[in-house]
């Protein structure tokens, strides 16, 4: 009896629809995955510019990750465009860094977060390493914009996981990208490691122009920093500012479940809300009797 | 203990131990110590066959060690290693077992295959250790970084664009090179106490991929030599020395490894030392 109607249908936003400019680093349009008949992304269409971040929301099974992968081109069978400056993915893996979701990290792996780096700038070529002044420096960049220098000479496996996730992320910035993907990252990790991890993320897109896709069922620690939403439902996208998505009723239509958005010392919150109940008009109403019509 | 017959010994056995000890700090880090004790067992029955068909044992056994990579990395693809090795393993020794069963004169030669016969080597029997030792070194080269990577990141190394099937394939190649070259000579069960046991031990003593590298092949080596000067003077069988060396490095390594961690960090992982604990009061609910 449980007919889900309303995150499955495409909700659209008032404002801005995205649309691919030229000035676009990611350019997505009409973008469908099925496997196996199931269709995992319907007509997703959303452009994300430099020094933009953008948050990748949606529930489990969502298709988060299949939309990730399609972006850096090891999805099977996509439809649709997927342009990043210009290129396909598959030409456009060095304009592209990638964070996949948490690694399990052996404590006894041979390998410092520099090596890591090392093998973000090169892991990819053939035959013998010879030391180079270039890619010392192509590494030390990298670990400066992530502030991974302390614990730059460190086994990995040794480290706490706001500190692997830094590593993951330096490494994926060896070859200087465009683009930032990052695939839960804030997932496992505690408050502190989260908020930091955020605040990294707001800084490499305001300081060095990055554009930047992050996933997150927990779209709290990103609120401060991020300017633009991409909502996945059942395989549908709506996109919008964060302005225009984060409002109790907008939310509470996608996630199709009552969300209450609350301002607490000065930052917007998120929170599900289970006391609430739909109204007449469709809306959910707050149990203190106000409807979930805007920011409260 | 040089004598001229000896140094063939010595000659063949440092050249099997120091490509072991490359291809196993790979086995250790892919976590595939099952295929590479599956595919030296697996290969054993490839010199009856040879036996039967009246073809040099070598032939034998790279034509068996091929059939075992390719359905090992062809059952892999069905997402679980363990039991793919297992299959293979299985198949392979049931096959042997046939072989076995039509040839009468080949009793002790399984003893051999299985044990080694370190101290037998001949000149002749130098030249296919020498080559095929090559050419896993320069696959090895070759392969390094990419190999690194894929083995510890498979997730990283995907969105690179290196395939994890090529890379598998061409790994499992390589490991069949080596099995093939060492089971005349050091036997399929001292092949796999080499590819582990050093590995394992330089992984936990160092944390520089190329150090800890280097340092398997050099464990590697040294178990070899001890073990051949022992069982020359003891007259033990080679495989008790190399098998109960390997597990004693393993073991020391580790434990080491938790004595330097211990004193150098008075009780708590390196990482927290640095960062100050603070209570945080609790601010009560509706408080804004």
């Amino acid at each position: 009896m449980h007919e889900d109607t309303t995150s499955a249908v495409p909700v659209t936003i008032p404002g801005q629809h995205a649309k691919a400019s030229c000035a676009s680093v990611l350019a997505v349009e009409d973008l469908t995955v099925s496997i196996g008949g199931r269709l995992l992304l319907q007509g997703v269409t959303f452009a994300l510019e430099p020094g933009q971040l953008c948050g990748l929301i949606g529930e489990n099974g969502a298709g988060k990750t299949t939309l990730l992968r399609s972006l850096i081109g090891v999805q099977s069978s996509p439809h649709g465009q997927v342009s990043i400056s210009g290129l396909v993915p598959r030409k456009s893996r060095d304009l592209v860094g990638y964070v996949p979701q948490k690694i399990n990290f052996a404590p006894d792996l041979p390998l410092r977060v520099y090596d890591l780096v090392q093998l973000g700038c090169d892991g990819h070529r053939l035959g013998p390493r010879w030391f180079s002044g270039r890619l010392h420096q192509q590494v030390q960049a990298a670990l400066d914009a992530v502030g991974a220098q302390d614990f730059a000479y460190q086994r990995i496996g040794e480290l706490s996981g706001g500190q692997q996730q830094r590593a993951v992320i330096a490494h994926a910035l060896a070859r200087r990208p465009r683009l930032l993907l990052l695939d839960e990252p804030l997932a496992n990790l505690d408050f502190r490691s989260a908020n930091e991890l955020a605040g990294l993320l707001g800084h490499l897109t305001r300081v060095h122009g990055l554009a930047v896709l992050v996933t997150a069922h927990d779209m709290n620690p990103l609120l401060p920093v991020m300017d633009h939403i991409v909502y996945l439902a059942k395989g549908r996208a709506a996109s919008g500012s964060v302005r225009e998505v984060v409002q109790s009723a907008t939310l509470s239509k996608l996630y199709g479940y009552p969300v209450a958005v609350i301002e607490y010392g000065g930052r917007v919150l998120v929170l599900p809300h289970a006391d609430a109940q739909v109204g007449e008009d469709g809306c959910y109403l707050m149990p203190n009797g106000s409807a979930s019509g805007g920011q409260a | 203990m040089f004598e001229t017959f000896m140094i063939h010994t010595w000659i063949a056995s440092t050249i099997i131990a120091a490509t072991a000890g490359i291809l196993g700090f790979f086995v250790v880090l892919r976590r595939s110590a099952f295929a590479a004790h599956a595919l030296p067992l697996a290969t054993f029955p490839g010199a009856a066959a040879a036996q039967l068909l009246g073809i040099q044992p070598l032939w034998g056994l790279l034509g068996f060690v091929t059939i075992a990579v390719v359905l090992l990395h062809q059952l892999q693809k069905l997402g679980r290693k363990d039991v793919a090795a297992g299959l293979v393993l299985v198949t392979l020794l049931a096959v042997g077992s046939l072989l076995l069963s039509m040839t009468d004169s080949y009793a002790p030669a399984v003893f051999s295959l299985l044990f080694g016969q370190v101290l037998g080597v001949s000149a002749a029997d130098l030249w296919p250790v020498a080559v095929i030792a090559s050419v896993v070194l320069i696959g090895a080269m070759c392969l390094y970084r990419p190999l690194l990577l894929q083995s510890a990141f498979p997730e990283l190394a995907l969105s690179r664009g290196i395939s994890a099937g090529v890379i598998d394939l061409l790994f499992l190649a390589l490991l069949g090179l080596v099995t093939a070259m060492a089971m005349p000579v050091v036997g399929a069960l001292l092949v796999f106490s080499l590819l582990i046991a050093p590995a394992a031990a330089a992984q936990s003593l160092s944390a520089r991929p190329l150090q800890a590298l280097l340092l398997a092949v050099m464990f590697s080596v040294g178990m070899i030599w001890l073990a051949i000067a022992l069982s020359f003077w003891t007259n033990w069988p080679i495989g008790f020395f190399v098998g109960t060396m390997g597990a004693l490095l393993f073991t020391s390594a580790r434990m080491f490894r938790y004595i330097r961690h211990r004193w150098l960090s008075t009780g708590l992982p390196t990482t927290m030392k640095n960062q100050p604990m603070k209570l945080i009061p609790t601010v009560p609910p509706g408080e804004a």
